[in-house]
């Protein structure tokens, strides 16, 4: 009878149990051990080849500049997120008049499907018809470039800048609301001591909110690192990835491997997996996750 | 939750009645404020509706506002085998929904109710897969799922369930954890059993939880994009998700734009709306899991 009891949580935890082991785990054991194999796009499996698909993969000449793009990509849609999301939600905290609406359209990204977002603002930067370029044109800012158009998609600098943005753009409704909630949860009279103090209010932003905000950042900066770096329909949709591979994260490389060489875009896979275990455990590690969070 | 609600009127109270002065014209730029970012955060989905209801002769202009409007996009979408796709997304975001209720309710009730040997092996186990993202094993996923031979549409539902279980079993747990296990109990003692009890206290209290799950669920199945761009490669459009689909408009040479945000019209405004209903509780189900 004891056992039996023991063993009822079993039971009603194995769907769950089973649905992560298939969707979720079964998949990292095909994607580690596909990536010790020889397999044509096709999917066509060859054969073990040890790790030739590892050393191609750090041998592919744009192998370094990829990564490096991608830490930029990582740590600036982050940054930025993160910023410019303080201030949101520093204003939506307020109270003021049809705030509930305000806060509506806040979350229309989030909610819009993010491949569509970014088809909007590709459309929007084509070089001849897109509005953003109808409207600097009328402003005047592209004709003082010296043209009456810009390609803005087509040069790989400023195609990156524009799809950071978009992307910066589609973190910012999670990141504000998270932070919302934060704030939410400071109670008021810490303020007033503050003010008591005679704190001003910026002082006591930086004195107070911050300090007390700083678990609802973390949690918020560490979603956004995991998201940020899988993300994929911005770039596939806005360059593809290119021109070459020059505008092309970790995540877009790996997919485009994975048209030609199956075993190498496992690698590839396996790679950016531990990178991100990587930086998860140093961030945990720098922020002092344990004693920051649970409090 | 509950308890820290309740001293609140005593400091409100205080709080507005000082600054009460200068209060007008401080919440009036803030108002403003507000307003601008809010209609910032719009007009790309403005511009989408325009893009919808300009004449297909009229791509070429170089105007922010098309001459004529037409709403002929909608009509001949259609036609265009649009309705197979709805169907097909439809499909997938249930049947992936329904999953994760059966599977999740369970856990989570569990998990909130009883300590026991694993159960924070097991909560780590689904946080874990809040973490990895299917980009990141987008090679496992389609060699595993193509070895299996099932139809796309019911490995997306699959798929789909897989990774949204995390986001349930979450804000479900915190939920359950919320309500007395004494009310149980209470109900028990009354005669209406376990089964009467679970049904009859426990989940209508919960309800609120069980809807943000289940609307999260459908929305997140709805927009997915990169496992359904794998597996359903090849497929007939109308048996392609939404999102799949809708790229079916960028030809090689030109774009179909009219239908194209037409469609997209029709796949992002029901979800909009939806997430609306779910706004404020969805944040925590999304940080529950890194902050216990």
């Amino acid at each position: 009878m004891l056992a039996i009891r023991r063993l009822t949580p079993l039971l009603w935890l194995s769907p769950a149990i089973a649905l992560i082991g298939v969707v979720v785990l079964w998949p990292v054991v095909v994607m580690v051990q596909s990536s010790f194999q020889q397999i044509g796009g096709e999917g066509f499996v060859a054969g073990y080849n040890g790790t030739t698909n590892y050393t191609n993969l750090f041998h592919e000449p744009d192998f370094v500049s990829v990564l490096l793009r991608t830490l930029i990509w990582v740590v600036a849609v982050v940054g930025v997120t993160m910023l410019i999301s303080l201030g949101l939600a520093q204003l939506f905290h307020q109270r003021f008049p049809g705030r509930r609406v305000t806060r509506w359209a806040l979350i229309i990204p989030w909610a819009a499907s993010v491949m569509m977002t970014a088809l909007i603002f590709k459309w929007a930067l084509d070089p001849n018809v897109g509005v953003i370029n109808v409207i600097l044109n009328h402003i005047g800012v592209v004709k003082h470039l010296g043209s009456n158009q810009a390609d803005w998609l087509g040069n790989p600098t400023s195609a990156l800048i524009w799809m950071m943005a978009v992307a910066v753009f589609v973190s910012l409704p999670f990141t504000t609301y998270a932070l919302l909630s934060g704030l939410q949860g400071i109670p008021g009279d810490v303020y007033e001591a503050a003010s008591i103090d005679g704190a001003t209010s910026w002082r006591s932003y930086l004195g107070v909110t911050l300090p007390l905000l700083r678990p609802a950042i973390l949690v918020a900066t560490l979603i956004n690192v995991i998201n940020v770096f899988n993300s994929f329909p911005i770039i596939w949709e806005m360059t593809g990835g290119g021109p070459g591979y020059e505008t092309s994260t970790s995540t877009i490389y790996m997919i485009d491997l994975k048209e030609g060489d199956v075993g190498q875009a496992a690698a590839m896979s396996v790679f950016n997996f531990l990178l991100v275990i990587v930086i998860v455990l140093v961030y945990l590690s720098t922020t002092r996750w344990k004693e920051q969070v649970d409090r | 939750m509950i308890t820290t609600t309740k001293p609140a009127p005593r400091l409100r109270a205080t709080a507005t009645s000082a600054p009460r002065a200068r209060r007008p014209l401080r919440s009036w730029v803030i108002a403003v404020a507000a307003y601008v970012i809010a209609v910032i955060f719009v007009l790309p989905y403005l511009e989408m509706l325009i893009m919808a209801l300009r004449p297909n002769s009229e791509l070429g202009l170089a105007t922010i506002f098309p001459k004529h409007w037409t709403f002929s996009n909608f009509t001949t979408l259609w036609s265009t085998g649009l309705g197979g796709s709805i169907g097909t997304s439809l499909e997938i975001a249930a049947g992936a929904t329904i999953i994760v209720l059966i599977v999740s309710l369970p856990a989570a009730y569990c998990t909130a109710r009883r300590r026991f040997r694993g159960r924070t092996a097991f909560l780590l186990l689904v946080l874990a897969t809040q973490m990895f993202q299917p980009a990141a094993m987008l090679v496992g996923i389609q060699r595993e799922f193509t070895d299996f031979g099932l139809p796309p549409t019911l490995s997306l539902i699959v798929v789909n369930a897989g990774f949204n279980l995390a986001f349930a079993v979450w804000i479900l747990n915190a939920f359950f954890s919320s309500i007395p296990a004494e009310l149980e109990e209470a109900a028990m003692v009354d005669g209406l059993g376990r089964l009467g009890a679970l049904t009859r206290i426990t989940l209508p209290l919960a309800a609120p939880g069980i809807v943000t799950a289940l609307i999260f669920t459908f929305i997140a199945a709805w927009n997915e994009f990169l496992v359904a761009l794998t597996l359903s490669l090849g497929q007939p459009p109308s048996q392609q998700p939404l999102t799949v689909a809708i790229n079916n408009y960028i030809g090689e040479y030109s774009v179909d734009w009219g239908h194209l945000f037409a469609a997209g019209l029709v796949a992002t405004v029901p979800v909009i709306i939806l997430f609306a209903f779910i706004e404020r509780r969805v944040v925590s189900g999304l940080t529950a899991g890194a902050v216990k």
